[in-house]
């Protein structure tokens, strides 16, 4: 909505990127207020946005999802974004809906964040067909260990003269000024690595559909943890590829992750392995098989992977894997959202801003608390089941 | 062909343009985006795209001099493949209800392939049992140990277990002799193929098994005999062995002079492999010279068809491949029975507990239409059990 912000990406690298008929602004943003981003911007620019919509979706041949990048805990991403997305699902209920979004960190400087965001959670738990959940501080943590892996020139090799950033001169210096785009180049990549097999060739496609279709077994539980490797590809360094093996065990590793969890020592419901690159399916299948015993998946789904292979390769690299775990790990963050916003929520702080928009009322936090609420029971309910002995269900008996 | 996405059909023209086969655009049907599940492709794009596949089909029906029957080759695990093969079996059998119908199928690896791939399986085979004739299956798992123990490749790649299927395939259908001495080539291979080994209903699943199979490094230093061979081929047989390394000698066909019921738990003890007809094909120097009296033993086939009637042997002097001499069984048995029922429990296990259910049903399939493929699929375990 701001339009500053607008104004300084189309005078960037990237300005090619966008399409300028695409763009819609106003003046000023939402005031961190998701009331604002929702139900203000949301009636005003209604018709604007679903038009320009139309227009995009009837050049595709065929359309397979939308890709909703946004953040949480604003009040245009969190707000407006997932206004779009309900405004998707009901004119588009058969495309699929993939929401990237970035949940504020601890020490995030929105004060109203823990509203935003739950008014939004409870959103994304209705409209979104996926949610792959970010946080800053886990990019933040990946940027810094990618710099200490530069600086301390371990692997001994230089940086590349046209690295992320534009300059070419100080470009490790001008990293530190804009951590924001190393950070955003590392979803970036995400996305880029999720769709790969849907734009290269490979022996093993899967499309965007398959990996809702495989990796949600409950249409609440769509929540993926994600996690690339190898992570300096990220930072566009020279560095030569570590072995392919390292590079599966390295996306389990709770430092990989693109948000705070801790995946091997949670409970799986399923987990998607995109690879790409010069990787055979008998290197996929070997990998799986040594991993699999320090994995715990839930009973039913014992052998819940998904695997693809693109053979198309991320620019200057031989190979590199996504992983996207549905896996319960993701409950501590979401607890955190609920304790932080309980805080502000029992002291009513803040809330006046909220209520003095038309549309909302005090039930509209309750509803998006409910809500909060029982996706983090489904969560507890499997993780119960952990500890229990694996039972299979009596069969049907036939008789002969 | 049917394929799901334009990059597949570019990649079959560039491989196929150079080969003499006759791979051709017209031939191809290709559908704009990938089938998620079974049920999207057999009760959406099936039916949506029914007559776009049927006349397609019926140009290629018109062109024949005689239609022996259609051979399916489709996998089990995905969506397009299992669904849509399973749509146009249904089909062939209303449109061409005299013509034999044989679907090859491809059993996924146990684990890691699609995890839905159970539930996939289970409405795909429960599906083609109602409308095709024979199910000939390779299994992936199978397949990829006989690339690694015995052709010796070090990084399988999909492009090796392919070509390890179709010299299986090519073991079967190539030209053999019509009658023993004849030299007049069967007309009607599938058709004698199910004739000899589909004698009854309830039970249609195949497996091939081949010998020898190796590298070519490996082929220069070995010599074979009919005997050996046809001794490593019968003990394949009866262990249940998928390859010619690692068999169970342990294994022995049971004492035929115990009563039926006995007879059949005590082989499920000793994990012999009953069959129900057998067929074994030759090719190479020689072949008139094989005796197959091992395969005529009466213990090795069910009480309720004779040796006389459950075995069948092709030959021709013509080598295969680069094998002097080399020999196919195809086999209507118990072997598939413990992966169906592996595939039949893990669906059901996540059947029960509701998981990706939902995905389904916003499809269309409904939870009574699950249990109709498990009510069937429990059945043809249960008869292959039993036998």
């Amino acid at each position: 909505m701001e339009e500053g912000v607008v104004n300084e990406i189309l005078q960037g690298p990237l300005r090619d990127v966008f399409d300028s008929k695409q763009l819609i602004t106003d003046i000023s943003g939402s005031g961190n207020n998701w009331a604002v981003g929702h139900k203000v911007f949301g009636s005003l620019y209604q018709e604007q946005i679903l038009e320009k919509l139309r227009k995009s979706a009837e050049h595709c041949d065929c359309l397979q999802c939308f890709f909703i990048i946004h953040s949480m805990g604003g009040g245009t991403g969190s707000g407006l974004g997932t206004f779009l997305l309900k405004m998707l699902k009901d004119e588009f209920p058969d495309v699929y809906r993939f929401v990237t979004s970035v949940y504020p960190s601890g020490e995030d400087d929105v004060i109203t964040s823990p509203y935003n965001s739950i008014l939004a959670m409870k959103e994304l738990n209705e409209h979104a067909d996926c949610v792959l959940p970010i946080d800053n501080q886990s990019l933040f943590d990946i940027i810094s260990k990618i710099d200490l892996m530069v600086n301390s020139g371990k692997l001994g090799t230089t940086i590349k003269p046209k690295s992320l950033v534009t300059s070419s001169a100080g470009a490790v210096k001008k990293r530190h000024q804009k951590p924001f785009d190393a950070m955003n180049n590392i979803v970036a990549n995400l996305l880029l690595n999720l769709t790969s097999s849907a734009r290269f060739e490979g022996s093993l496609n899967m499309d965007l559909n398959e990996i809702s279709m495989n990796l949600v077994p409950f249409p609440q539980l769509h929540y993926l943890v994600s996690s690339l490797t190898p992570l300096y590809t990220l930072a566009d360094v020279n560095i030569p590829t570590r072995r392919l093996d390292q590079m599966f065990s390295d996306a389990f590793s709770k430092d990989h992750q693109l948000i705070r969890a801790d995946p091997k020592h949670s409970l799986y419901l399923a987990c998607a392995l995109m690879v790409r690159g010069n990787v055979q399916v008998s290197d996929l299948r070997r990998n799986i098989e040594r991993l699999k015993p320090s994995l715990q998946f839930v009973s039913w789904n014992q052998e819940g992977w998904k695997t693809s292979l693109c053979s198309v390769p991320p620019v200057g690299h031989s190979h590199s894997l996504l992983a996207l775990a549905n896996n319960t790990c993701v409950k501590p963050t979401f607890m955190e959202l609920r304790e932080r916003f309980m805080r502000l929520y029992k002291k009513k702080a803040h809330l006046h801003h909220y209520l003095q928009i038309e549309g909302m009322e005090e039930s509209c936090f309750m509803e998006a608390l409910s809500s909060l609420s029982g996706l983090i029971e489904e969560y507890n309910q499997l993780d119960a089941t952990k500890s229990m002995p694996v039972e299979d269900f009596p069969r049907l008996s036939v008789a002969m | 062909m049917v394929s799901i996405r334009a990059s597949v059909k570019n990649k079959v023209l560039e491989t196929t343009g150079h080969m003499e086969c006759d791979f051709t655009q017209k031939k191809l049907f290709i559908l704009s985006h990938g089938c998620l599940c079974f049920w999207s492709s057999y009760s959406v794009h099936g039916p949506r795209h029914e007559e776009s596949i049927m006349n397609l089909i019926q140009k290629e029906v018109e062109k024949c001099d005689s239609l022996s029957g259609f051979f399916i080759i489709m996998s089990m695990a995905g969506g397009t493949g299992s669904g849509l093969g399973a749509f146009v079996t249904q089909k062939l059998q209303d449109q061409y209800s005299n013509s034999l119908k044989m679907n090859h199928i491809i059993w996924p690896y146990g684990t890691g392939e699609v995890i839905v791939q159970n539930y996939n399986s289970i409405l795909t085979l429960s599906h083609l049992y109602r409308s095709s004739d024979a199910l000939l299956v390779h299994e992936n798992d199978a397949v990829h140990k006989i690339c690694a123990k015995l052709m010796n490749i070090k990084q399988i790649s999909f492009s090796d277990i392919n070509q390890v299927l179709a010299h299986q395939l090519g073991s079967v259908f190539q030209p053999t002799y019509s009658v023993e001495g004849s030299c007049h080539y069967r007309r009607n291979p599938l058709g004698d193929l199910m004739e000899n080994l589909v004698p009854h209903p309830e039970f249609k699943m195949l497996g091939i098994r081949n010998i020898p199979q190796m590298s070519e490094n490996s082929l220069a230093y070995s010599t074979f005999t009919w005997a050996g061979l046809l001794k490593y081929l019968r003990q394949m047989l009866i262990s249940n062995s998928k390859m010619e390394e690692g068999i169970d000698w342990h294994v022995r066909p049971p004492l035929s002079r115990l009563p039926t019921l006995g007879k059949a738990s005590l082989n499920r003890e000793l994990q012999f492999n009953t069959s129900i007809a057998n067929l074994v094909i030759l090719r190479g120097k020689d072949v008139h010279s094989a005796d197959l009296g091992g395969f005529k033993d009466p213990a090795l086939y069910t009480s309720w068809l004779k040796p006389i009637n459950a075995f069948n042997v092709w030959k021709t002097q013509r080598a295969f491949s680069k094998y002097e001499k080399s020999a196919a069984l195809v086999s209507n048995s118990q072997f598939l029975l413990k992966p169906l029922d592996t595939i039949v429990g893990k669906a059901w296990n996540m059947f029960a507990s509701k998981a990706y259910i939902h995905q389904y049903t916003k499809f269309g399939l409904e939870e009574e239409d699950f249990l109709d493929s498990f009510t069937l699929l429990e059945q043809v375990v249960a008869s292959y059990c039993n036998l």
